[in-house]
C-alpha cells in the first residue's frame, strides 16, 4: 500500500527532474566533464521563469527564456574552462556561486510565490481530474521529447563530434573539430535542460526559491547511477533511458524513505551516501568495467 | 609530379624558451617535399622526429620559420584547422580512435575530417554500406562488426582501422608517427604492408617517422635522417633504392663522429 501511495508523487517528481539527470548525463558521461553549474542553473531556470511570470509574461515564453538563460550559464562555465583554462570542477563551482547572487538579483528576493499566477499548468489544473494525472502526462511527454531530441542530436555529425570530444579529445581535434567550442556548446545544452527543469518544477510546486538547486548534482548523479545499474549504458539511447528511468527510481526510493520515516532534513545526506556507495563499490572490486563506468566522476 | 606539397623554411622549434631547460628540438630546418613523395624519417631519441610531425600538424607552433602546404602558408594555423590538409596516425592504437564509439561511427568521424559538421545524420545507410566494403580490404572481418565499439578491437585491428580512417577522405599529406612501433612484429608487418599499399594506391604524399632502420630503407622513395634538430642526411631516388642498413650505419656513424669532433 505504501509503495502504491508514493507512486504518483515519485512519477511526477522523477519525470520533472529527469531533465536534470539528462543534462548531467550529457556532461558527465558524454563529454566526460564534471559540470557543477547545475546547482546554480536549476534555480536560475526557476528564477527567470518566476520573475517573468510575475511581470505578466506568458508562462510558455517565460519557460523558454529560462531555457536560454541556462544555456548561457552553461556556455560561460565552458568558456571559463576552455578559454581561461580554469579547472573544470572549479569553473562549475565558480559559476554556481556567481549564479546564487544572479538568481537573487533576478528574483529581487529569495522566494517568489506563483500561486494564483498563470503557469504552463494552469489549464491542466482546471481539468476535471485529479491534479497529478495531466501533470504526470505533461512531464512524461516533455521528458520523452527531450530524450529523443538528445538521442537524435548525438547521432548527427556534430553530435558525434561532441561524443568524441569526451571520448578521445586529441583524436577528434586531429580530425578538425574545435573541441573547445564543442565543450562550450555541450555545457550550454546540458544546462539549458537543467534550467528548463527548474522552470517547470517552480511552476509545478508554486514557487521559485534561491535554495531550490542545493544538492541537485548529487541527486542527479544518484539518479544516473541507479539507472545505469539497471540499464547498461552501452549506447546513447540506453544512456539517456537510464538517466530518465534512474530519475524516477531515485524519487521513488526517496519518497518511500520519507514515507517510512526518513527525516526530510536527512534527505541530502542519504542521497550522498547512496552516491558514495555506488562509486565506492567498484573501487573495491577494481574491475576494469567499473573504471569505465565511472567516466566523468 | 614535381609540384611542391610541403615546404619548410628555416623552421625552428624551441621548448622551454628562456629557461634552464631550453631545448632546440628543431634548428633551422629547410627542405621541401614533392607531391606523391613517400618519405621516411629516422633518427635517435630526441632527434626531433616527432616534433617535426607535431609542427606540421599544428600541435606545436614553431618559433621561427614558415611552413607552406600546397602553396598556402599554414605556419600559424591551429591544429584542428590543419585537419583540412592532413591526417595522422599515432603510435598508440588507442590514440587514433574513439574507443566508446562504434567502428562505423569512427569511420564517419574520419570521413568528416576538416569539413564542417552539421546536423546531418552521422552514420547513414549509404555510408555504412561503403564502410563495409572498405573494411573488407583489411581482411580482418571488421565489415561484420560495424556496430561494435572500437574498444573491443585488438591493437592491430585498431591501428588498421585508424589507417583506413586516415585515408577515407584523401588528405594532401599523411603523417605516420611510429605507427607500427606499439604492435607485435607480425601485426606490425601487416600494418606496414597495408600502409605501403594504401600510399601507393592513392599516390599519397606521406611522411613516416620510424625507429626501424630496415623499415625506413625499405619504404618510400626518400629518407631523411634527423640529428639534434637538424637534417643530417637526405637521400632519394636511385641512391635510396640501393641503400643498405650497413651503409647507413657506416655513414651515420662517421657523421656522428664528425659532430662530436666539431662539438
Amino acid at each position: 500500500m505504501v509503495v502504491l501511495s508514493v507512486l504518483p508523487i515519485s512519477l511526477q517528481q522523477g519525470l520533472a527532474y529527469a531533465l536534470v539527470a539528462l543534462g548531467i548525463a550529457l556532461t558527465f558521461r558524454v563529454l566526460a566533464f564534471p559540470d557543477l553549474t547545475v546547482d546554480g542553473s536549476f534555480p536560475l531556470g526557476g528564477a527567470v521563469a518566476a520573475r517573468l511570470i510575475v511581470q505578466g509574461v506568458d508562462p510558455i515564453l517565460s519557460t523558454l527564456a529560462a531555457l536560454v538563460a541556462g544555456f548561457i550559464a552553461g556556455c560561460l562555465t565552458g568558456i571559463l574552462n576552455t578559454r581561461l583554462k580554469i579547472n573544470s570542477l572549479l569553473a562549475g563551482i565558480l559559476m554556481m556561486t556567481i549564479l546564487y547572487s544572479v538568481n537573487l538579483r533576478i528574483m529581487a528576493r529569495a522566494n517568489i510565490q506563483l500561486l494564483y499566477r498563470p503557469t504552463v499548468f494552469t489549464s491542466m489544473e482546471n481539468m476535471d481530474v485529479v491534479r497529478f494525472i495531466p501533470i504526470i502526462i505533461f512531464f512524461f511527454v516533455i521528458t520523452v521529447f527531450v530524450k529523443i531530441l538528445v538521442d537524435l542530436f548525438l547521432h548527427t555529425e556534430y553530435g558525434m563530434a561532441l561524443r568524441a570530444t569526451g571520448d578521445n579529445e586529441d583524436m577528434i581535434r586531429s580530425l578538425g573539430v574545435n573541441t573547445d567550442n564543442a565543450t562550450i556548446f555541450g555545457l550550454g545544452l546540458s544546462n539549458a535542460m537543467v534550467a528548463l527543469s527548474g522552470a517547470l518544477v517552480a511552476q509545478d510546486q508554486g514557487f521559485a526559491d534561491v535554495g531550490m538547486g542545493i544538492g541537485m548534482i548529487v541527486a542527479g548523479l544518484a539518479s544516473i547511477i541507479i539507472g545505469e545499474a539497471i540499464i547498461k549504458p552501452k549506447t546513447v539511447f540506453r544512456l539517456t533511458l537510464a538517466a530518465v528511468a534512474g530519475s524516477v527510481m531515485y524519487r521513488f526510493i526517496i519518497s518511500l524513505g520519507l514515507r517510512l520515516g526518513l527525516a526530510p532534513t536527512d534527505l541530502k545526506m542519504a542521497t550522498g551516501f547512496m552516491v558514495i556507495l555506488a562509486l565506492g563499490v567498484p573501487a573495491f572490486k577494481k574491475t576494469r568495467e567499473g573504471k569505465d563506468h565511472l567516466r566523468g566522476v | 609530379m614535381g609540384e611542391k606539397m610541403l615546404v619548410f623554411e628555416g623552421i625552428t622549434k624551441i621548448f622551454n624558451q628562456g629557461t634552464q631547460d631550453e631545448k632546440r628540438a628543431l634548428n633551422q630546418i629547410d627542405f621541401d617535399i614533392n607531391a606523391g613523395d613517400y618519405i621516411t624519417i629516422i633518427g635517435s631519441n630526441g632527434a626531433g622526429k616527432s616534433t617535426l610531425l607535431n609542427v606540421i600538424a599544428g600541435t606545436y607552433p614553431p618559433e621561427e620559420g614558415r611552413l607552406i602546404i600546397d602553396q598556402q602558408d599554414v605556419t600559424k594555423m591551429p591544429d584542428y584547422k590543419m585537419a583540412a590538409y592532413l591526417s595522422r596516425v599515432f603510435q598508440s592504437p588507442t590514440m587514433g580512435t574513439a574507443g566508446k564509439m562504434t567502428i562505423a561511427e569512427n569511420l564517419s568521424l574520419a570521413e568528416c575530417r576538416g569539413k564542417k559538421r552539421g546536423l546531418k545524420w552521422g552514420v547513414t545507410r549509404a555510408r555504412k554500406k561503403r564502410y563495409g566494403e572498405l573494411l573488407k580490404v583489411l581482411e580482418l572481418g571488421l565489415e561484420d562488426r560495424l556496430n561494435q565499439s572500437v574498444g573491443l578491437l585488438s591493437g592491430g585491428q585498431r591501428q588498421s582501422l585508424t589507417l583506413l580512417m586516415a585515408t577515407l577522405s584523401l588528405p594532401k599529406l599523411l603523417l605516420l608517427d611510429e605507427h607500427t612501433a606499439a604492435l607485435d612484429p607480425r601485426t606490425a608487418a601487416k600494418v606496414s604492408e597495408l600502409t605501403d599499399r594504401m600510399v601507393a594506391e592513392n599516390n599519397l604524399t606521406t611522411l613516416m617517422v620510424t625507429h626501424n632502420m630496415k623499415q625506413a630503407i625499405r619504404c618510400g622513395n626518400r629518407m631523411i635522417m634527423l640529428h639534434e634538430g637538424k637534417v643530417q642526411f637526405d637521400i632519394k631516388g636511385k641512391d635510396k633504392e640501393s641503400l643498405t642498413v650497413e651503409e647507413v650505419v657506416k655513414r651515420f656513424g662517421a657523421k656522428l663522429k664528425d659532430e662530436s669532433l666539431l662539438a
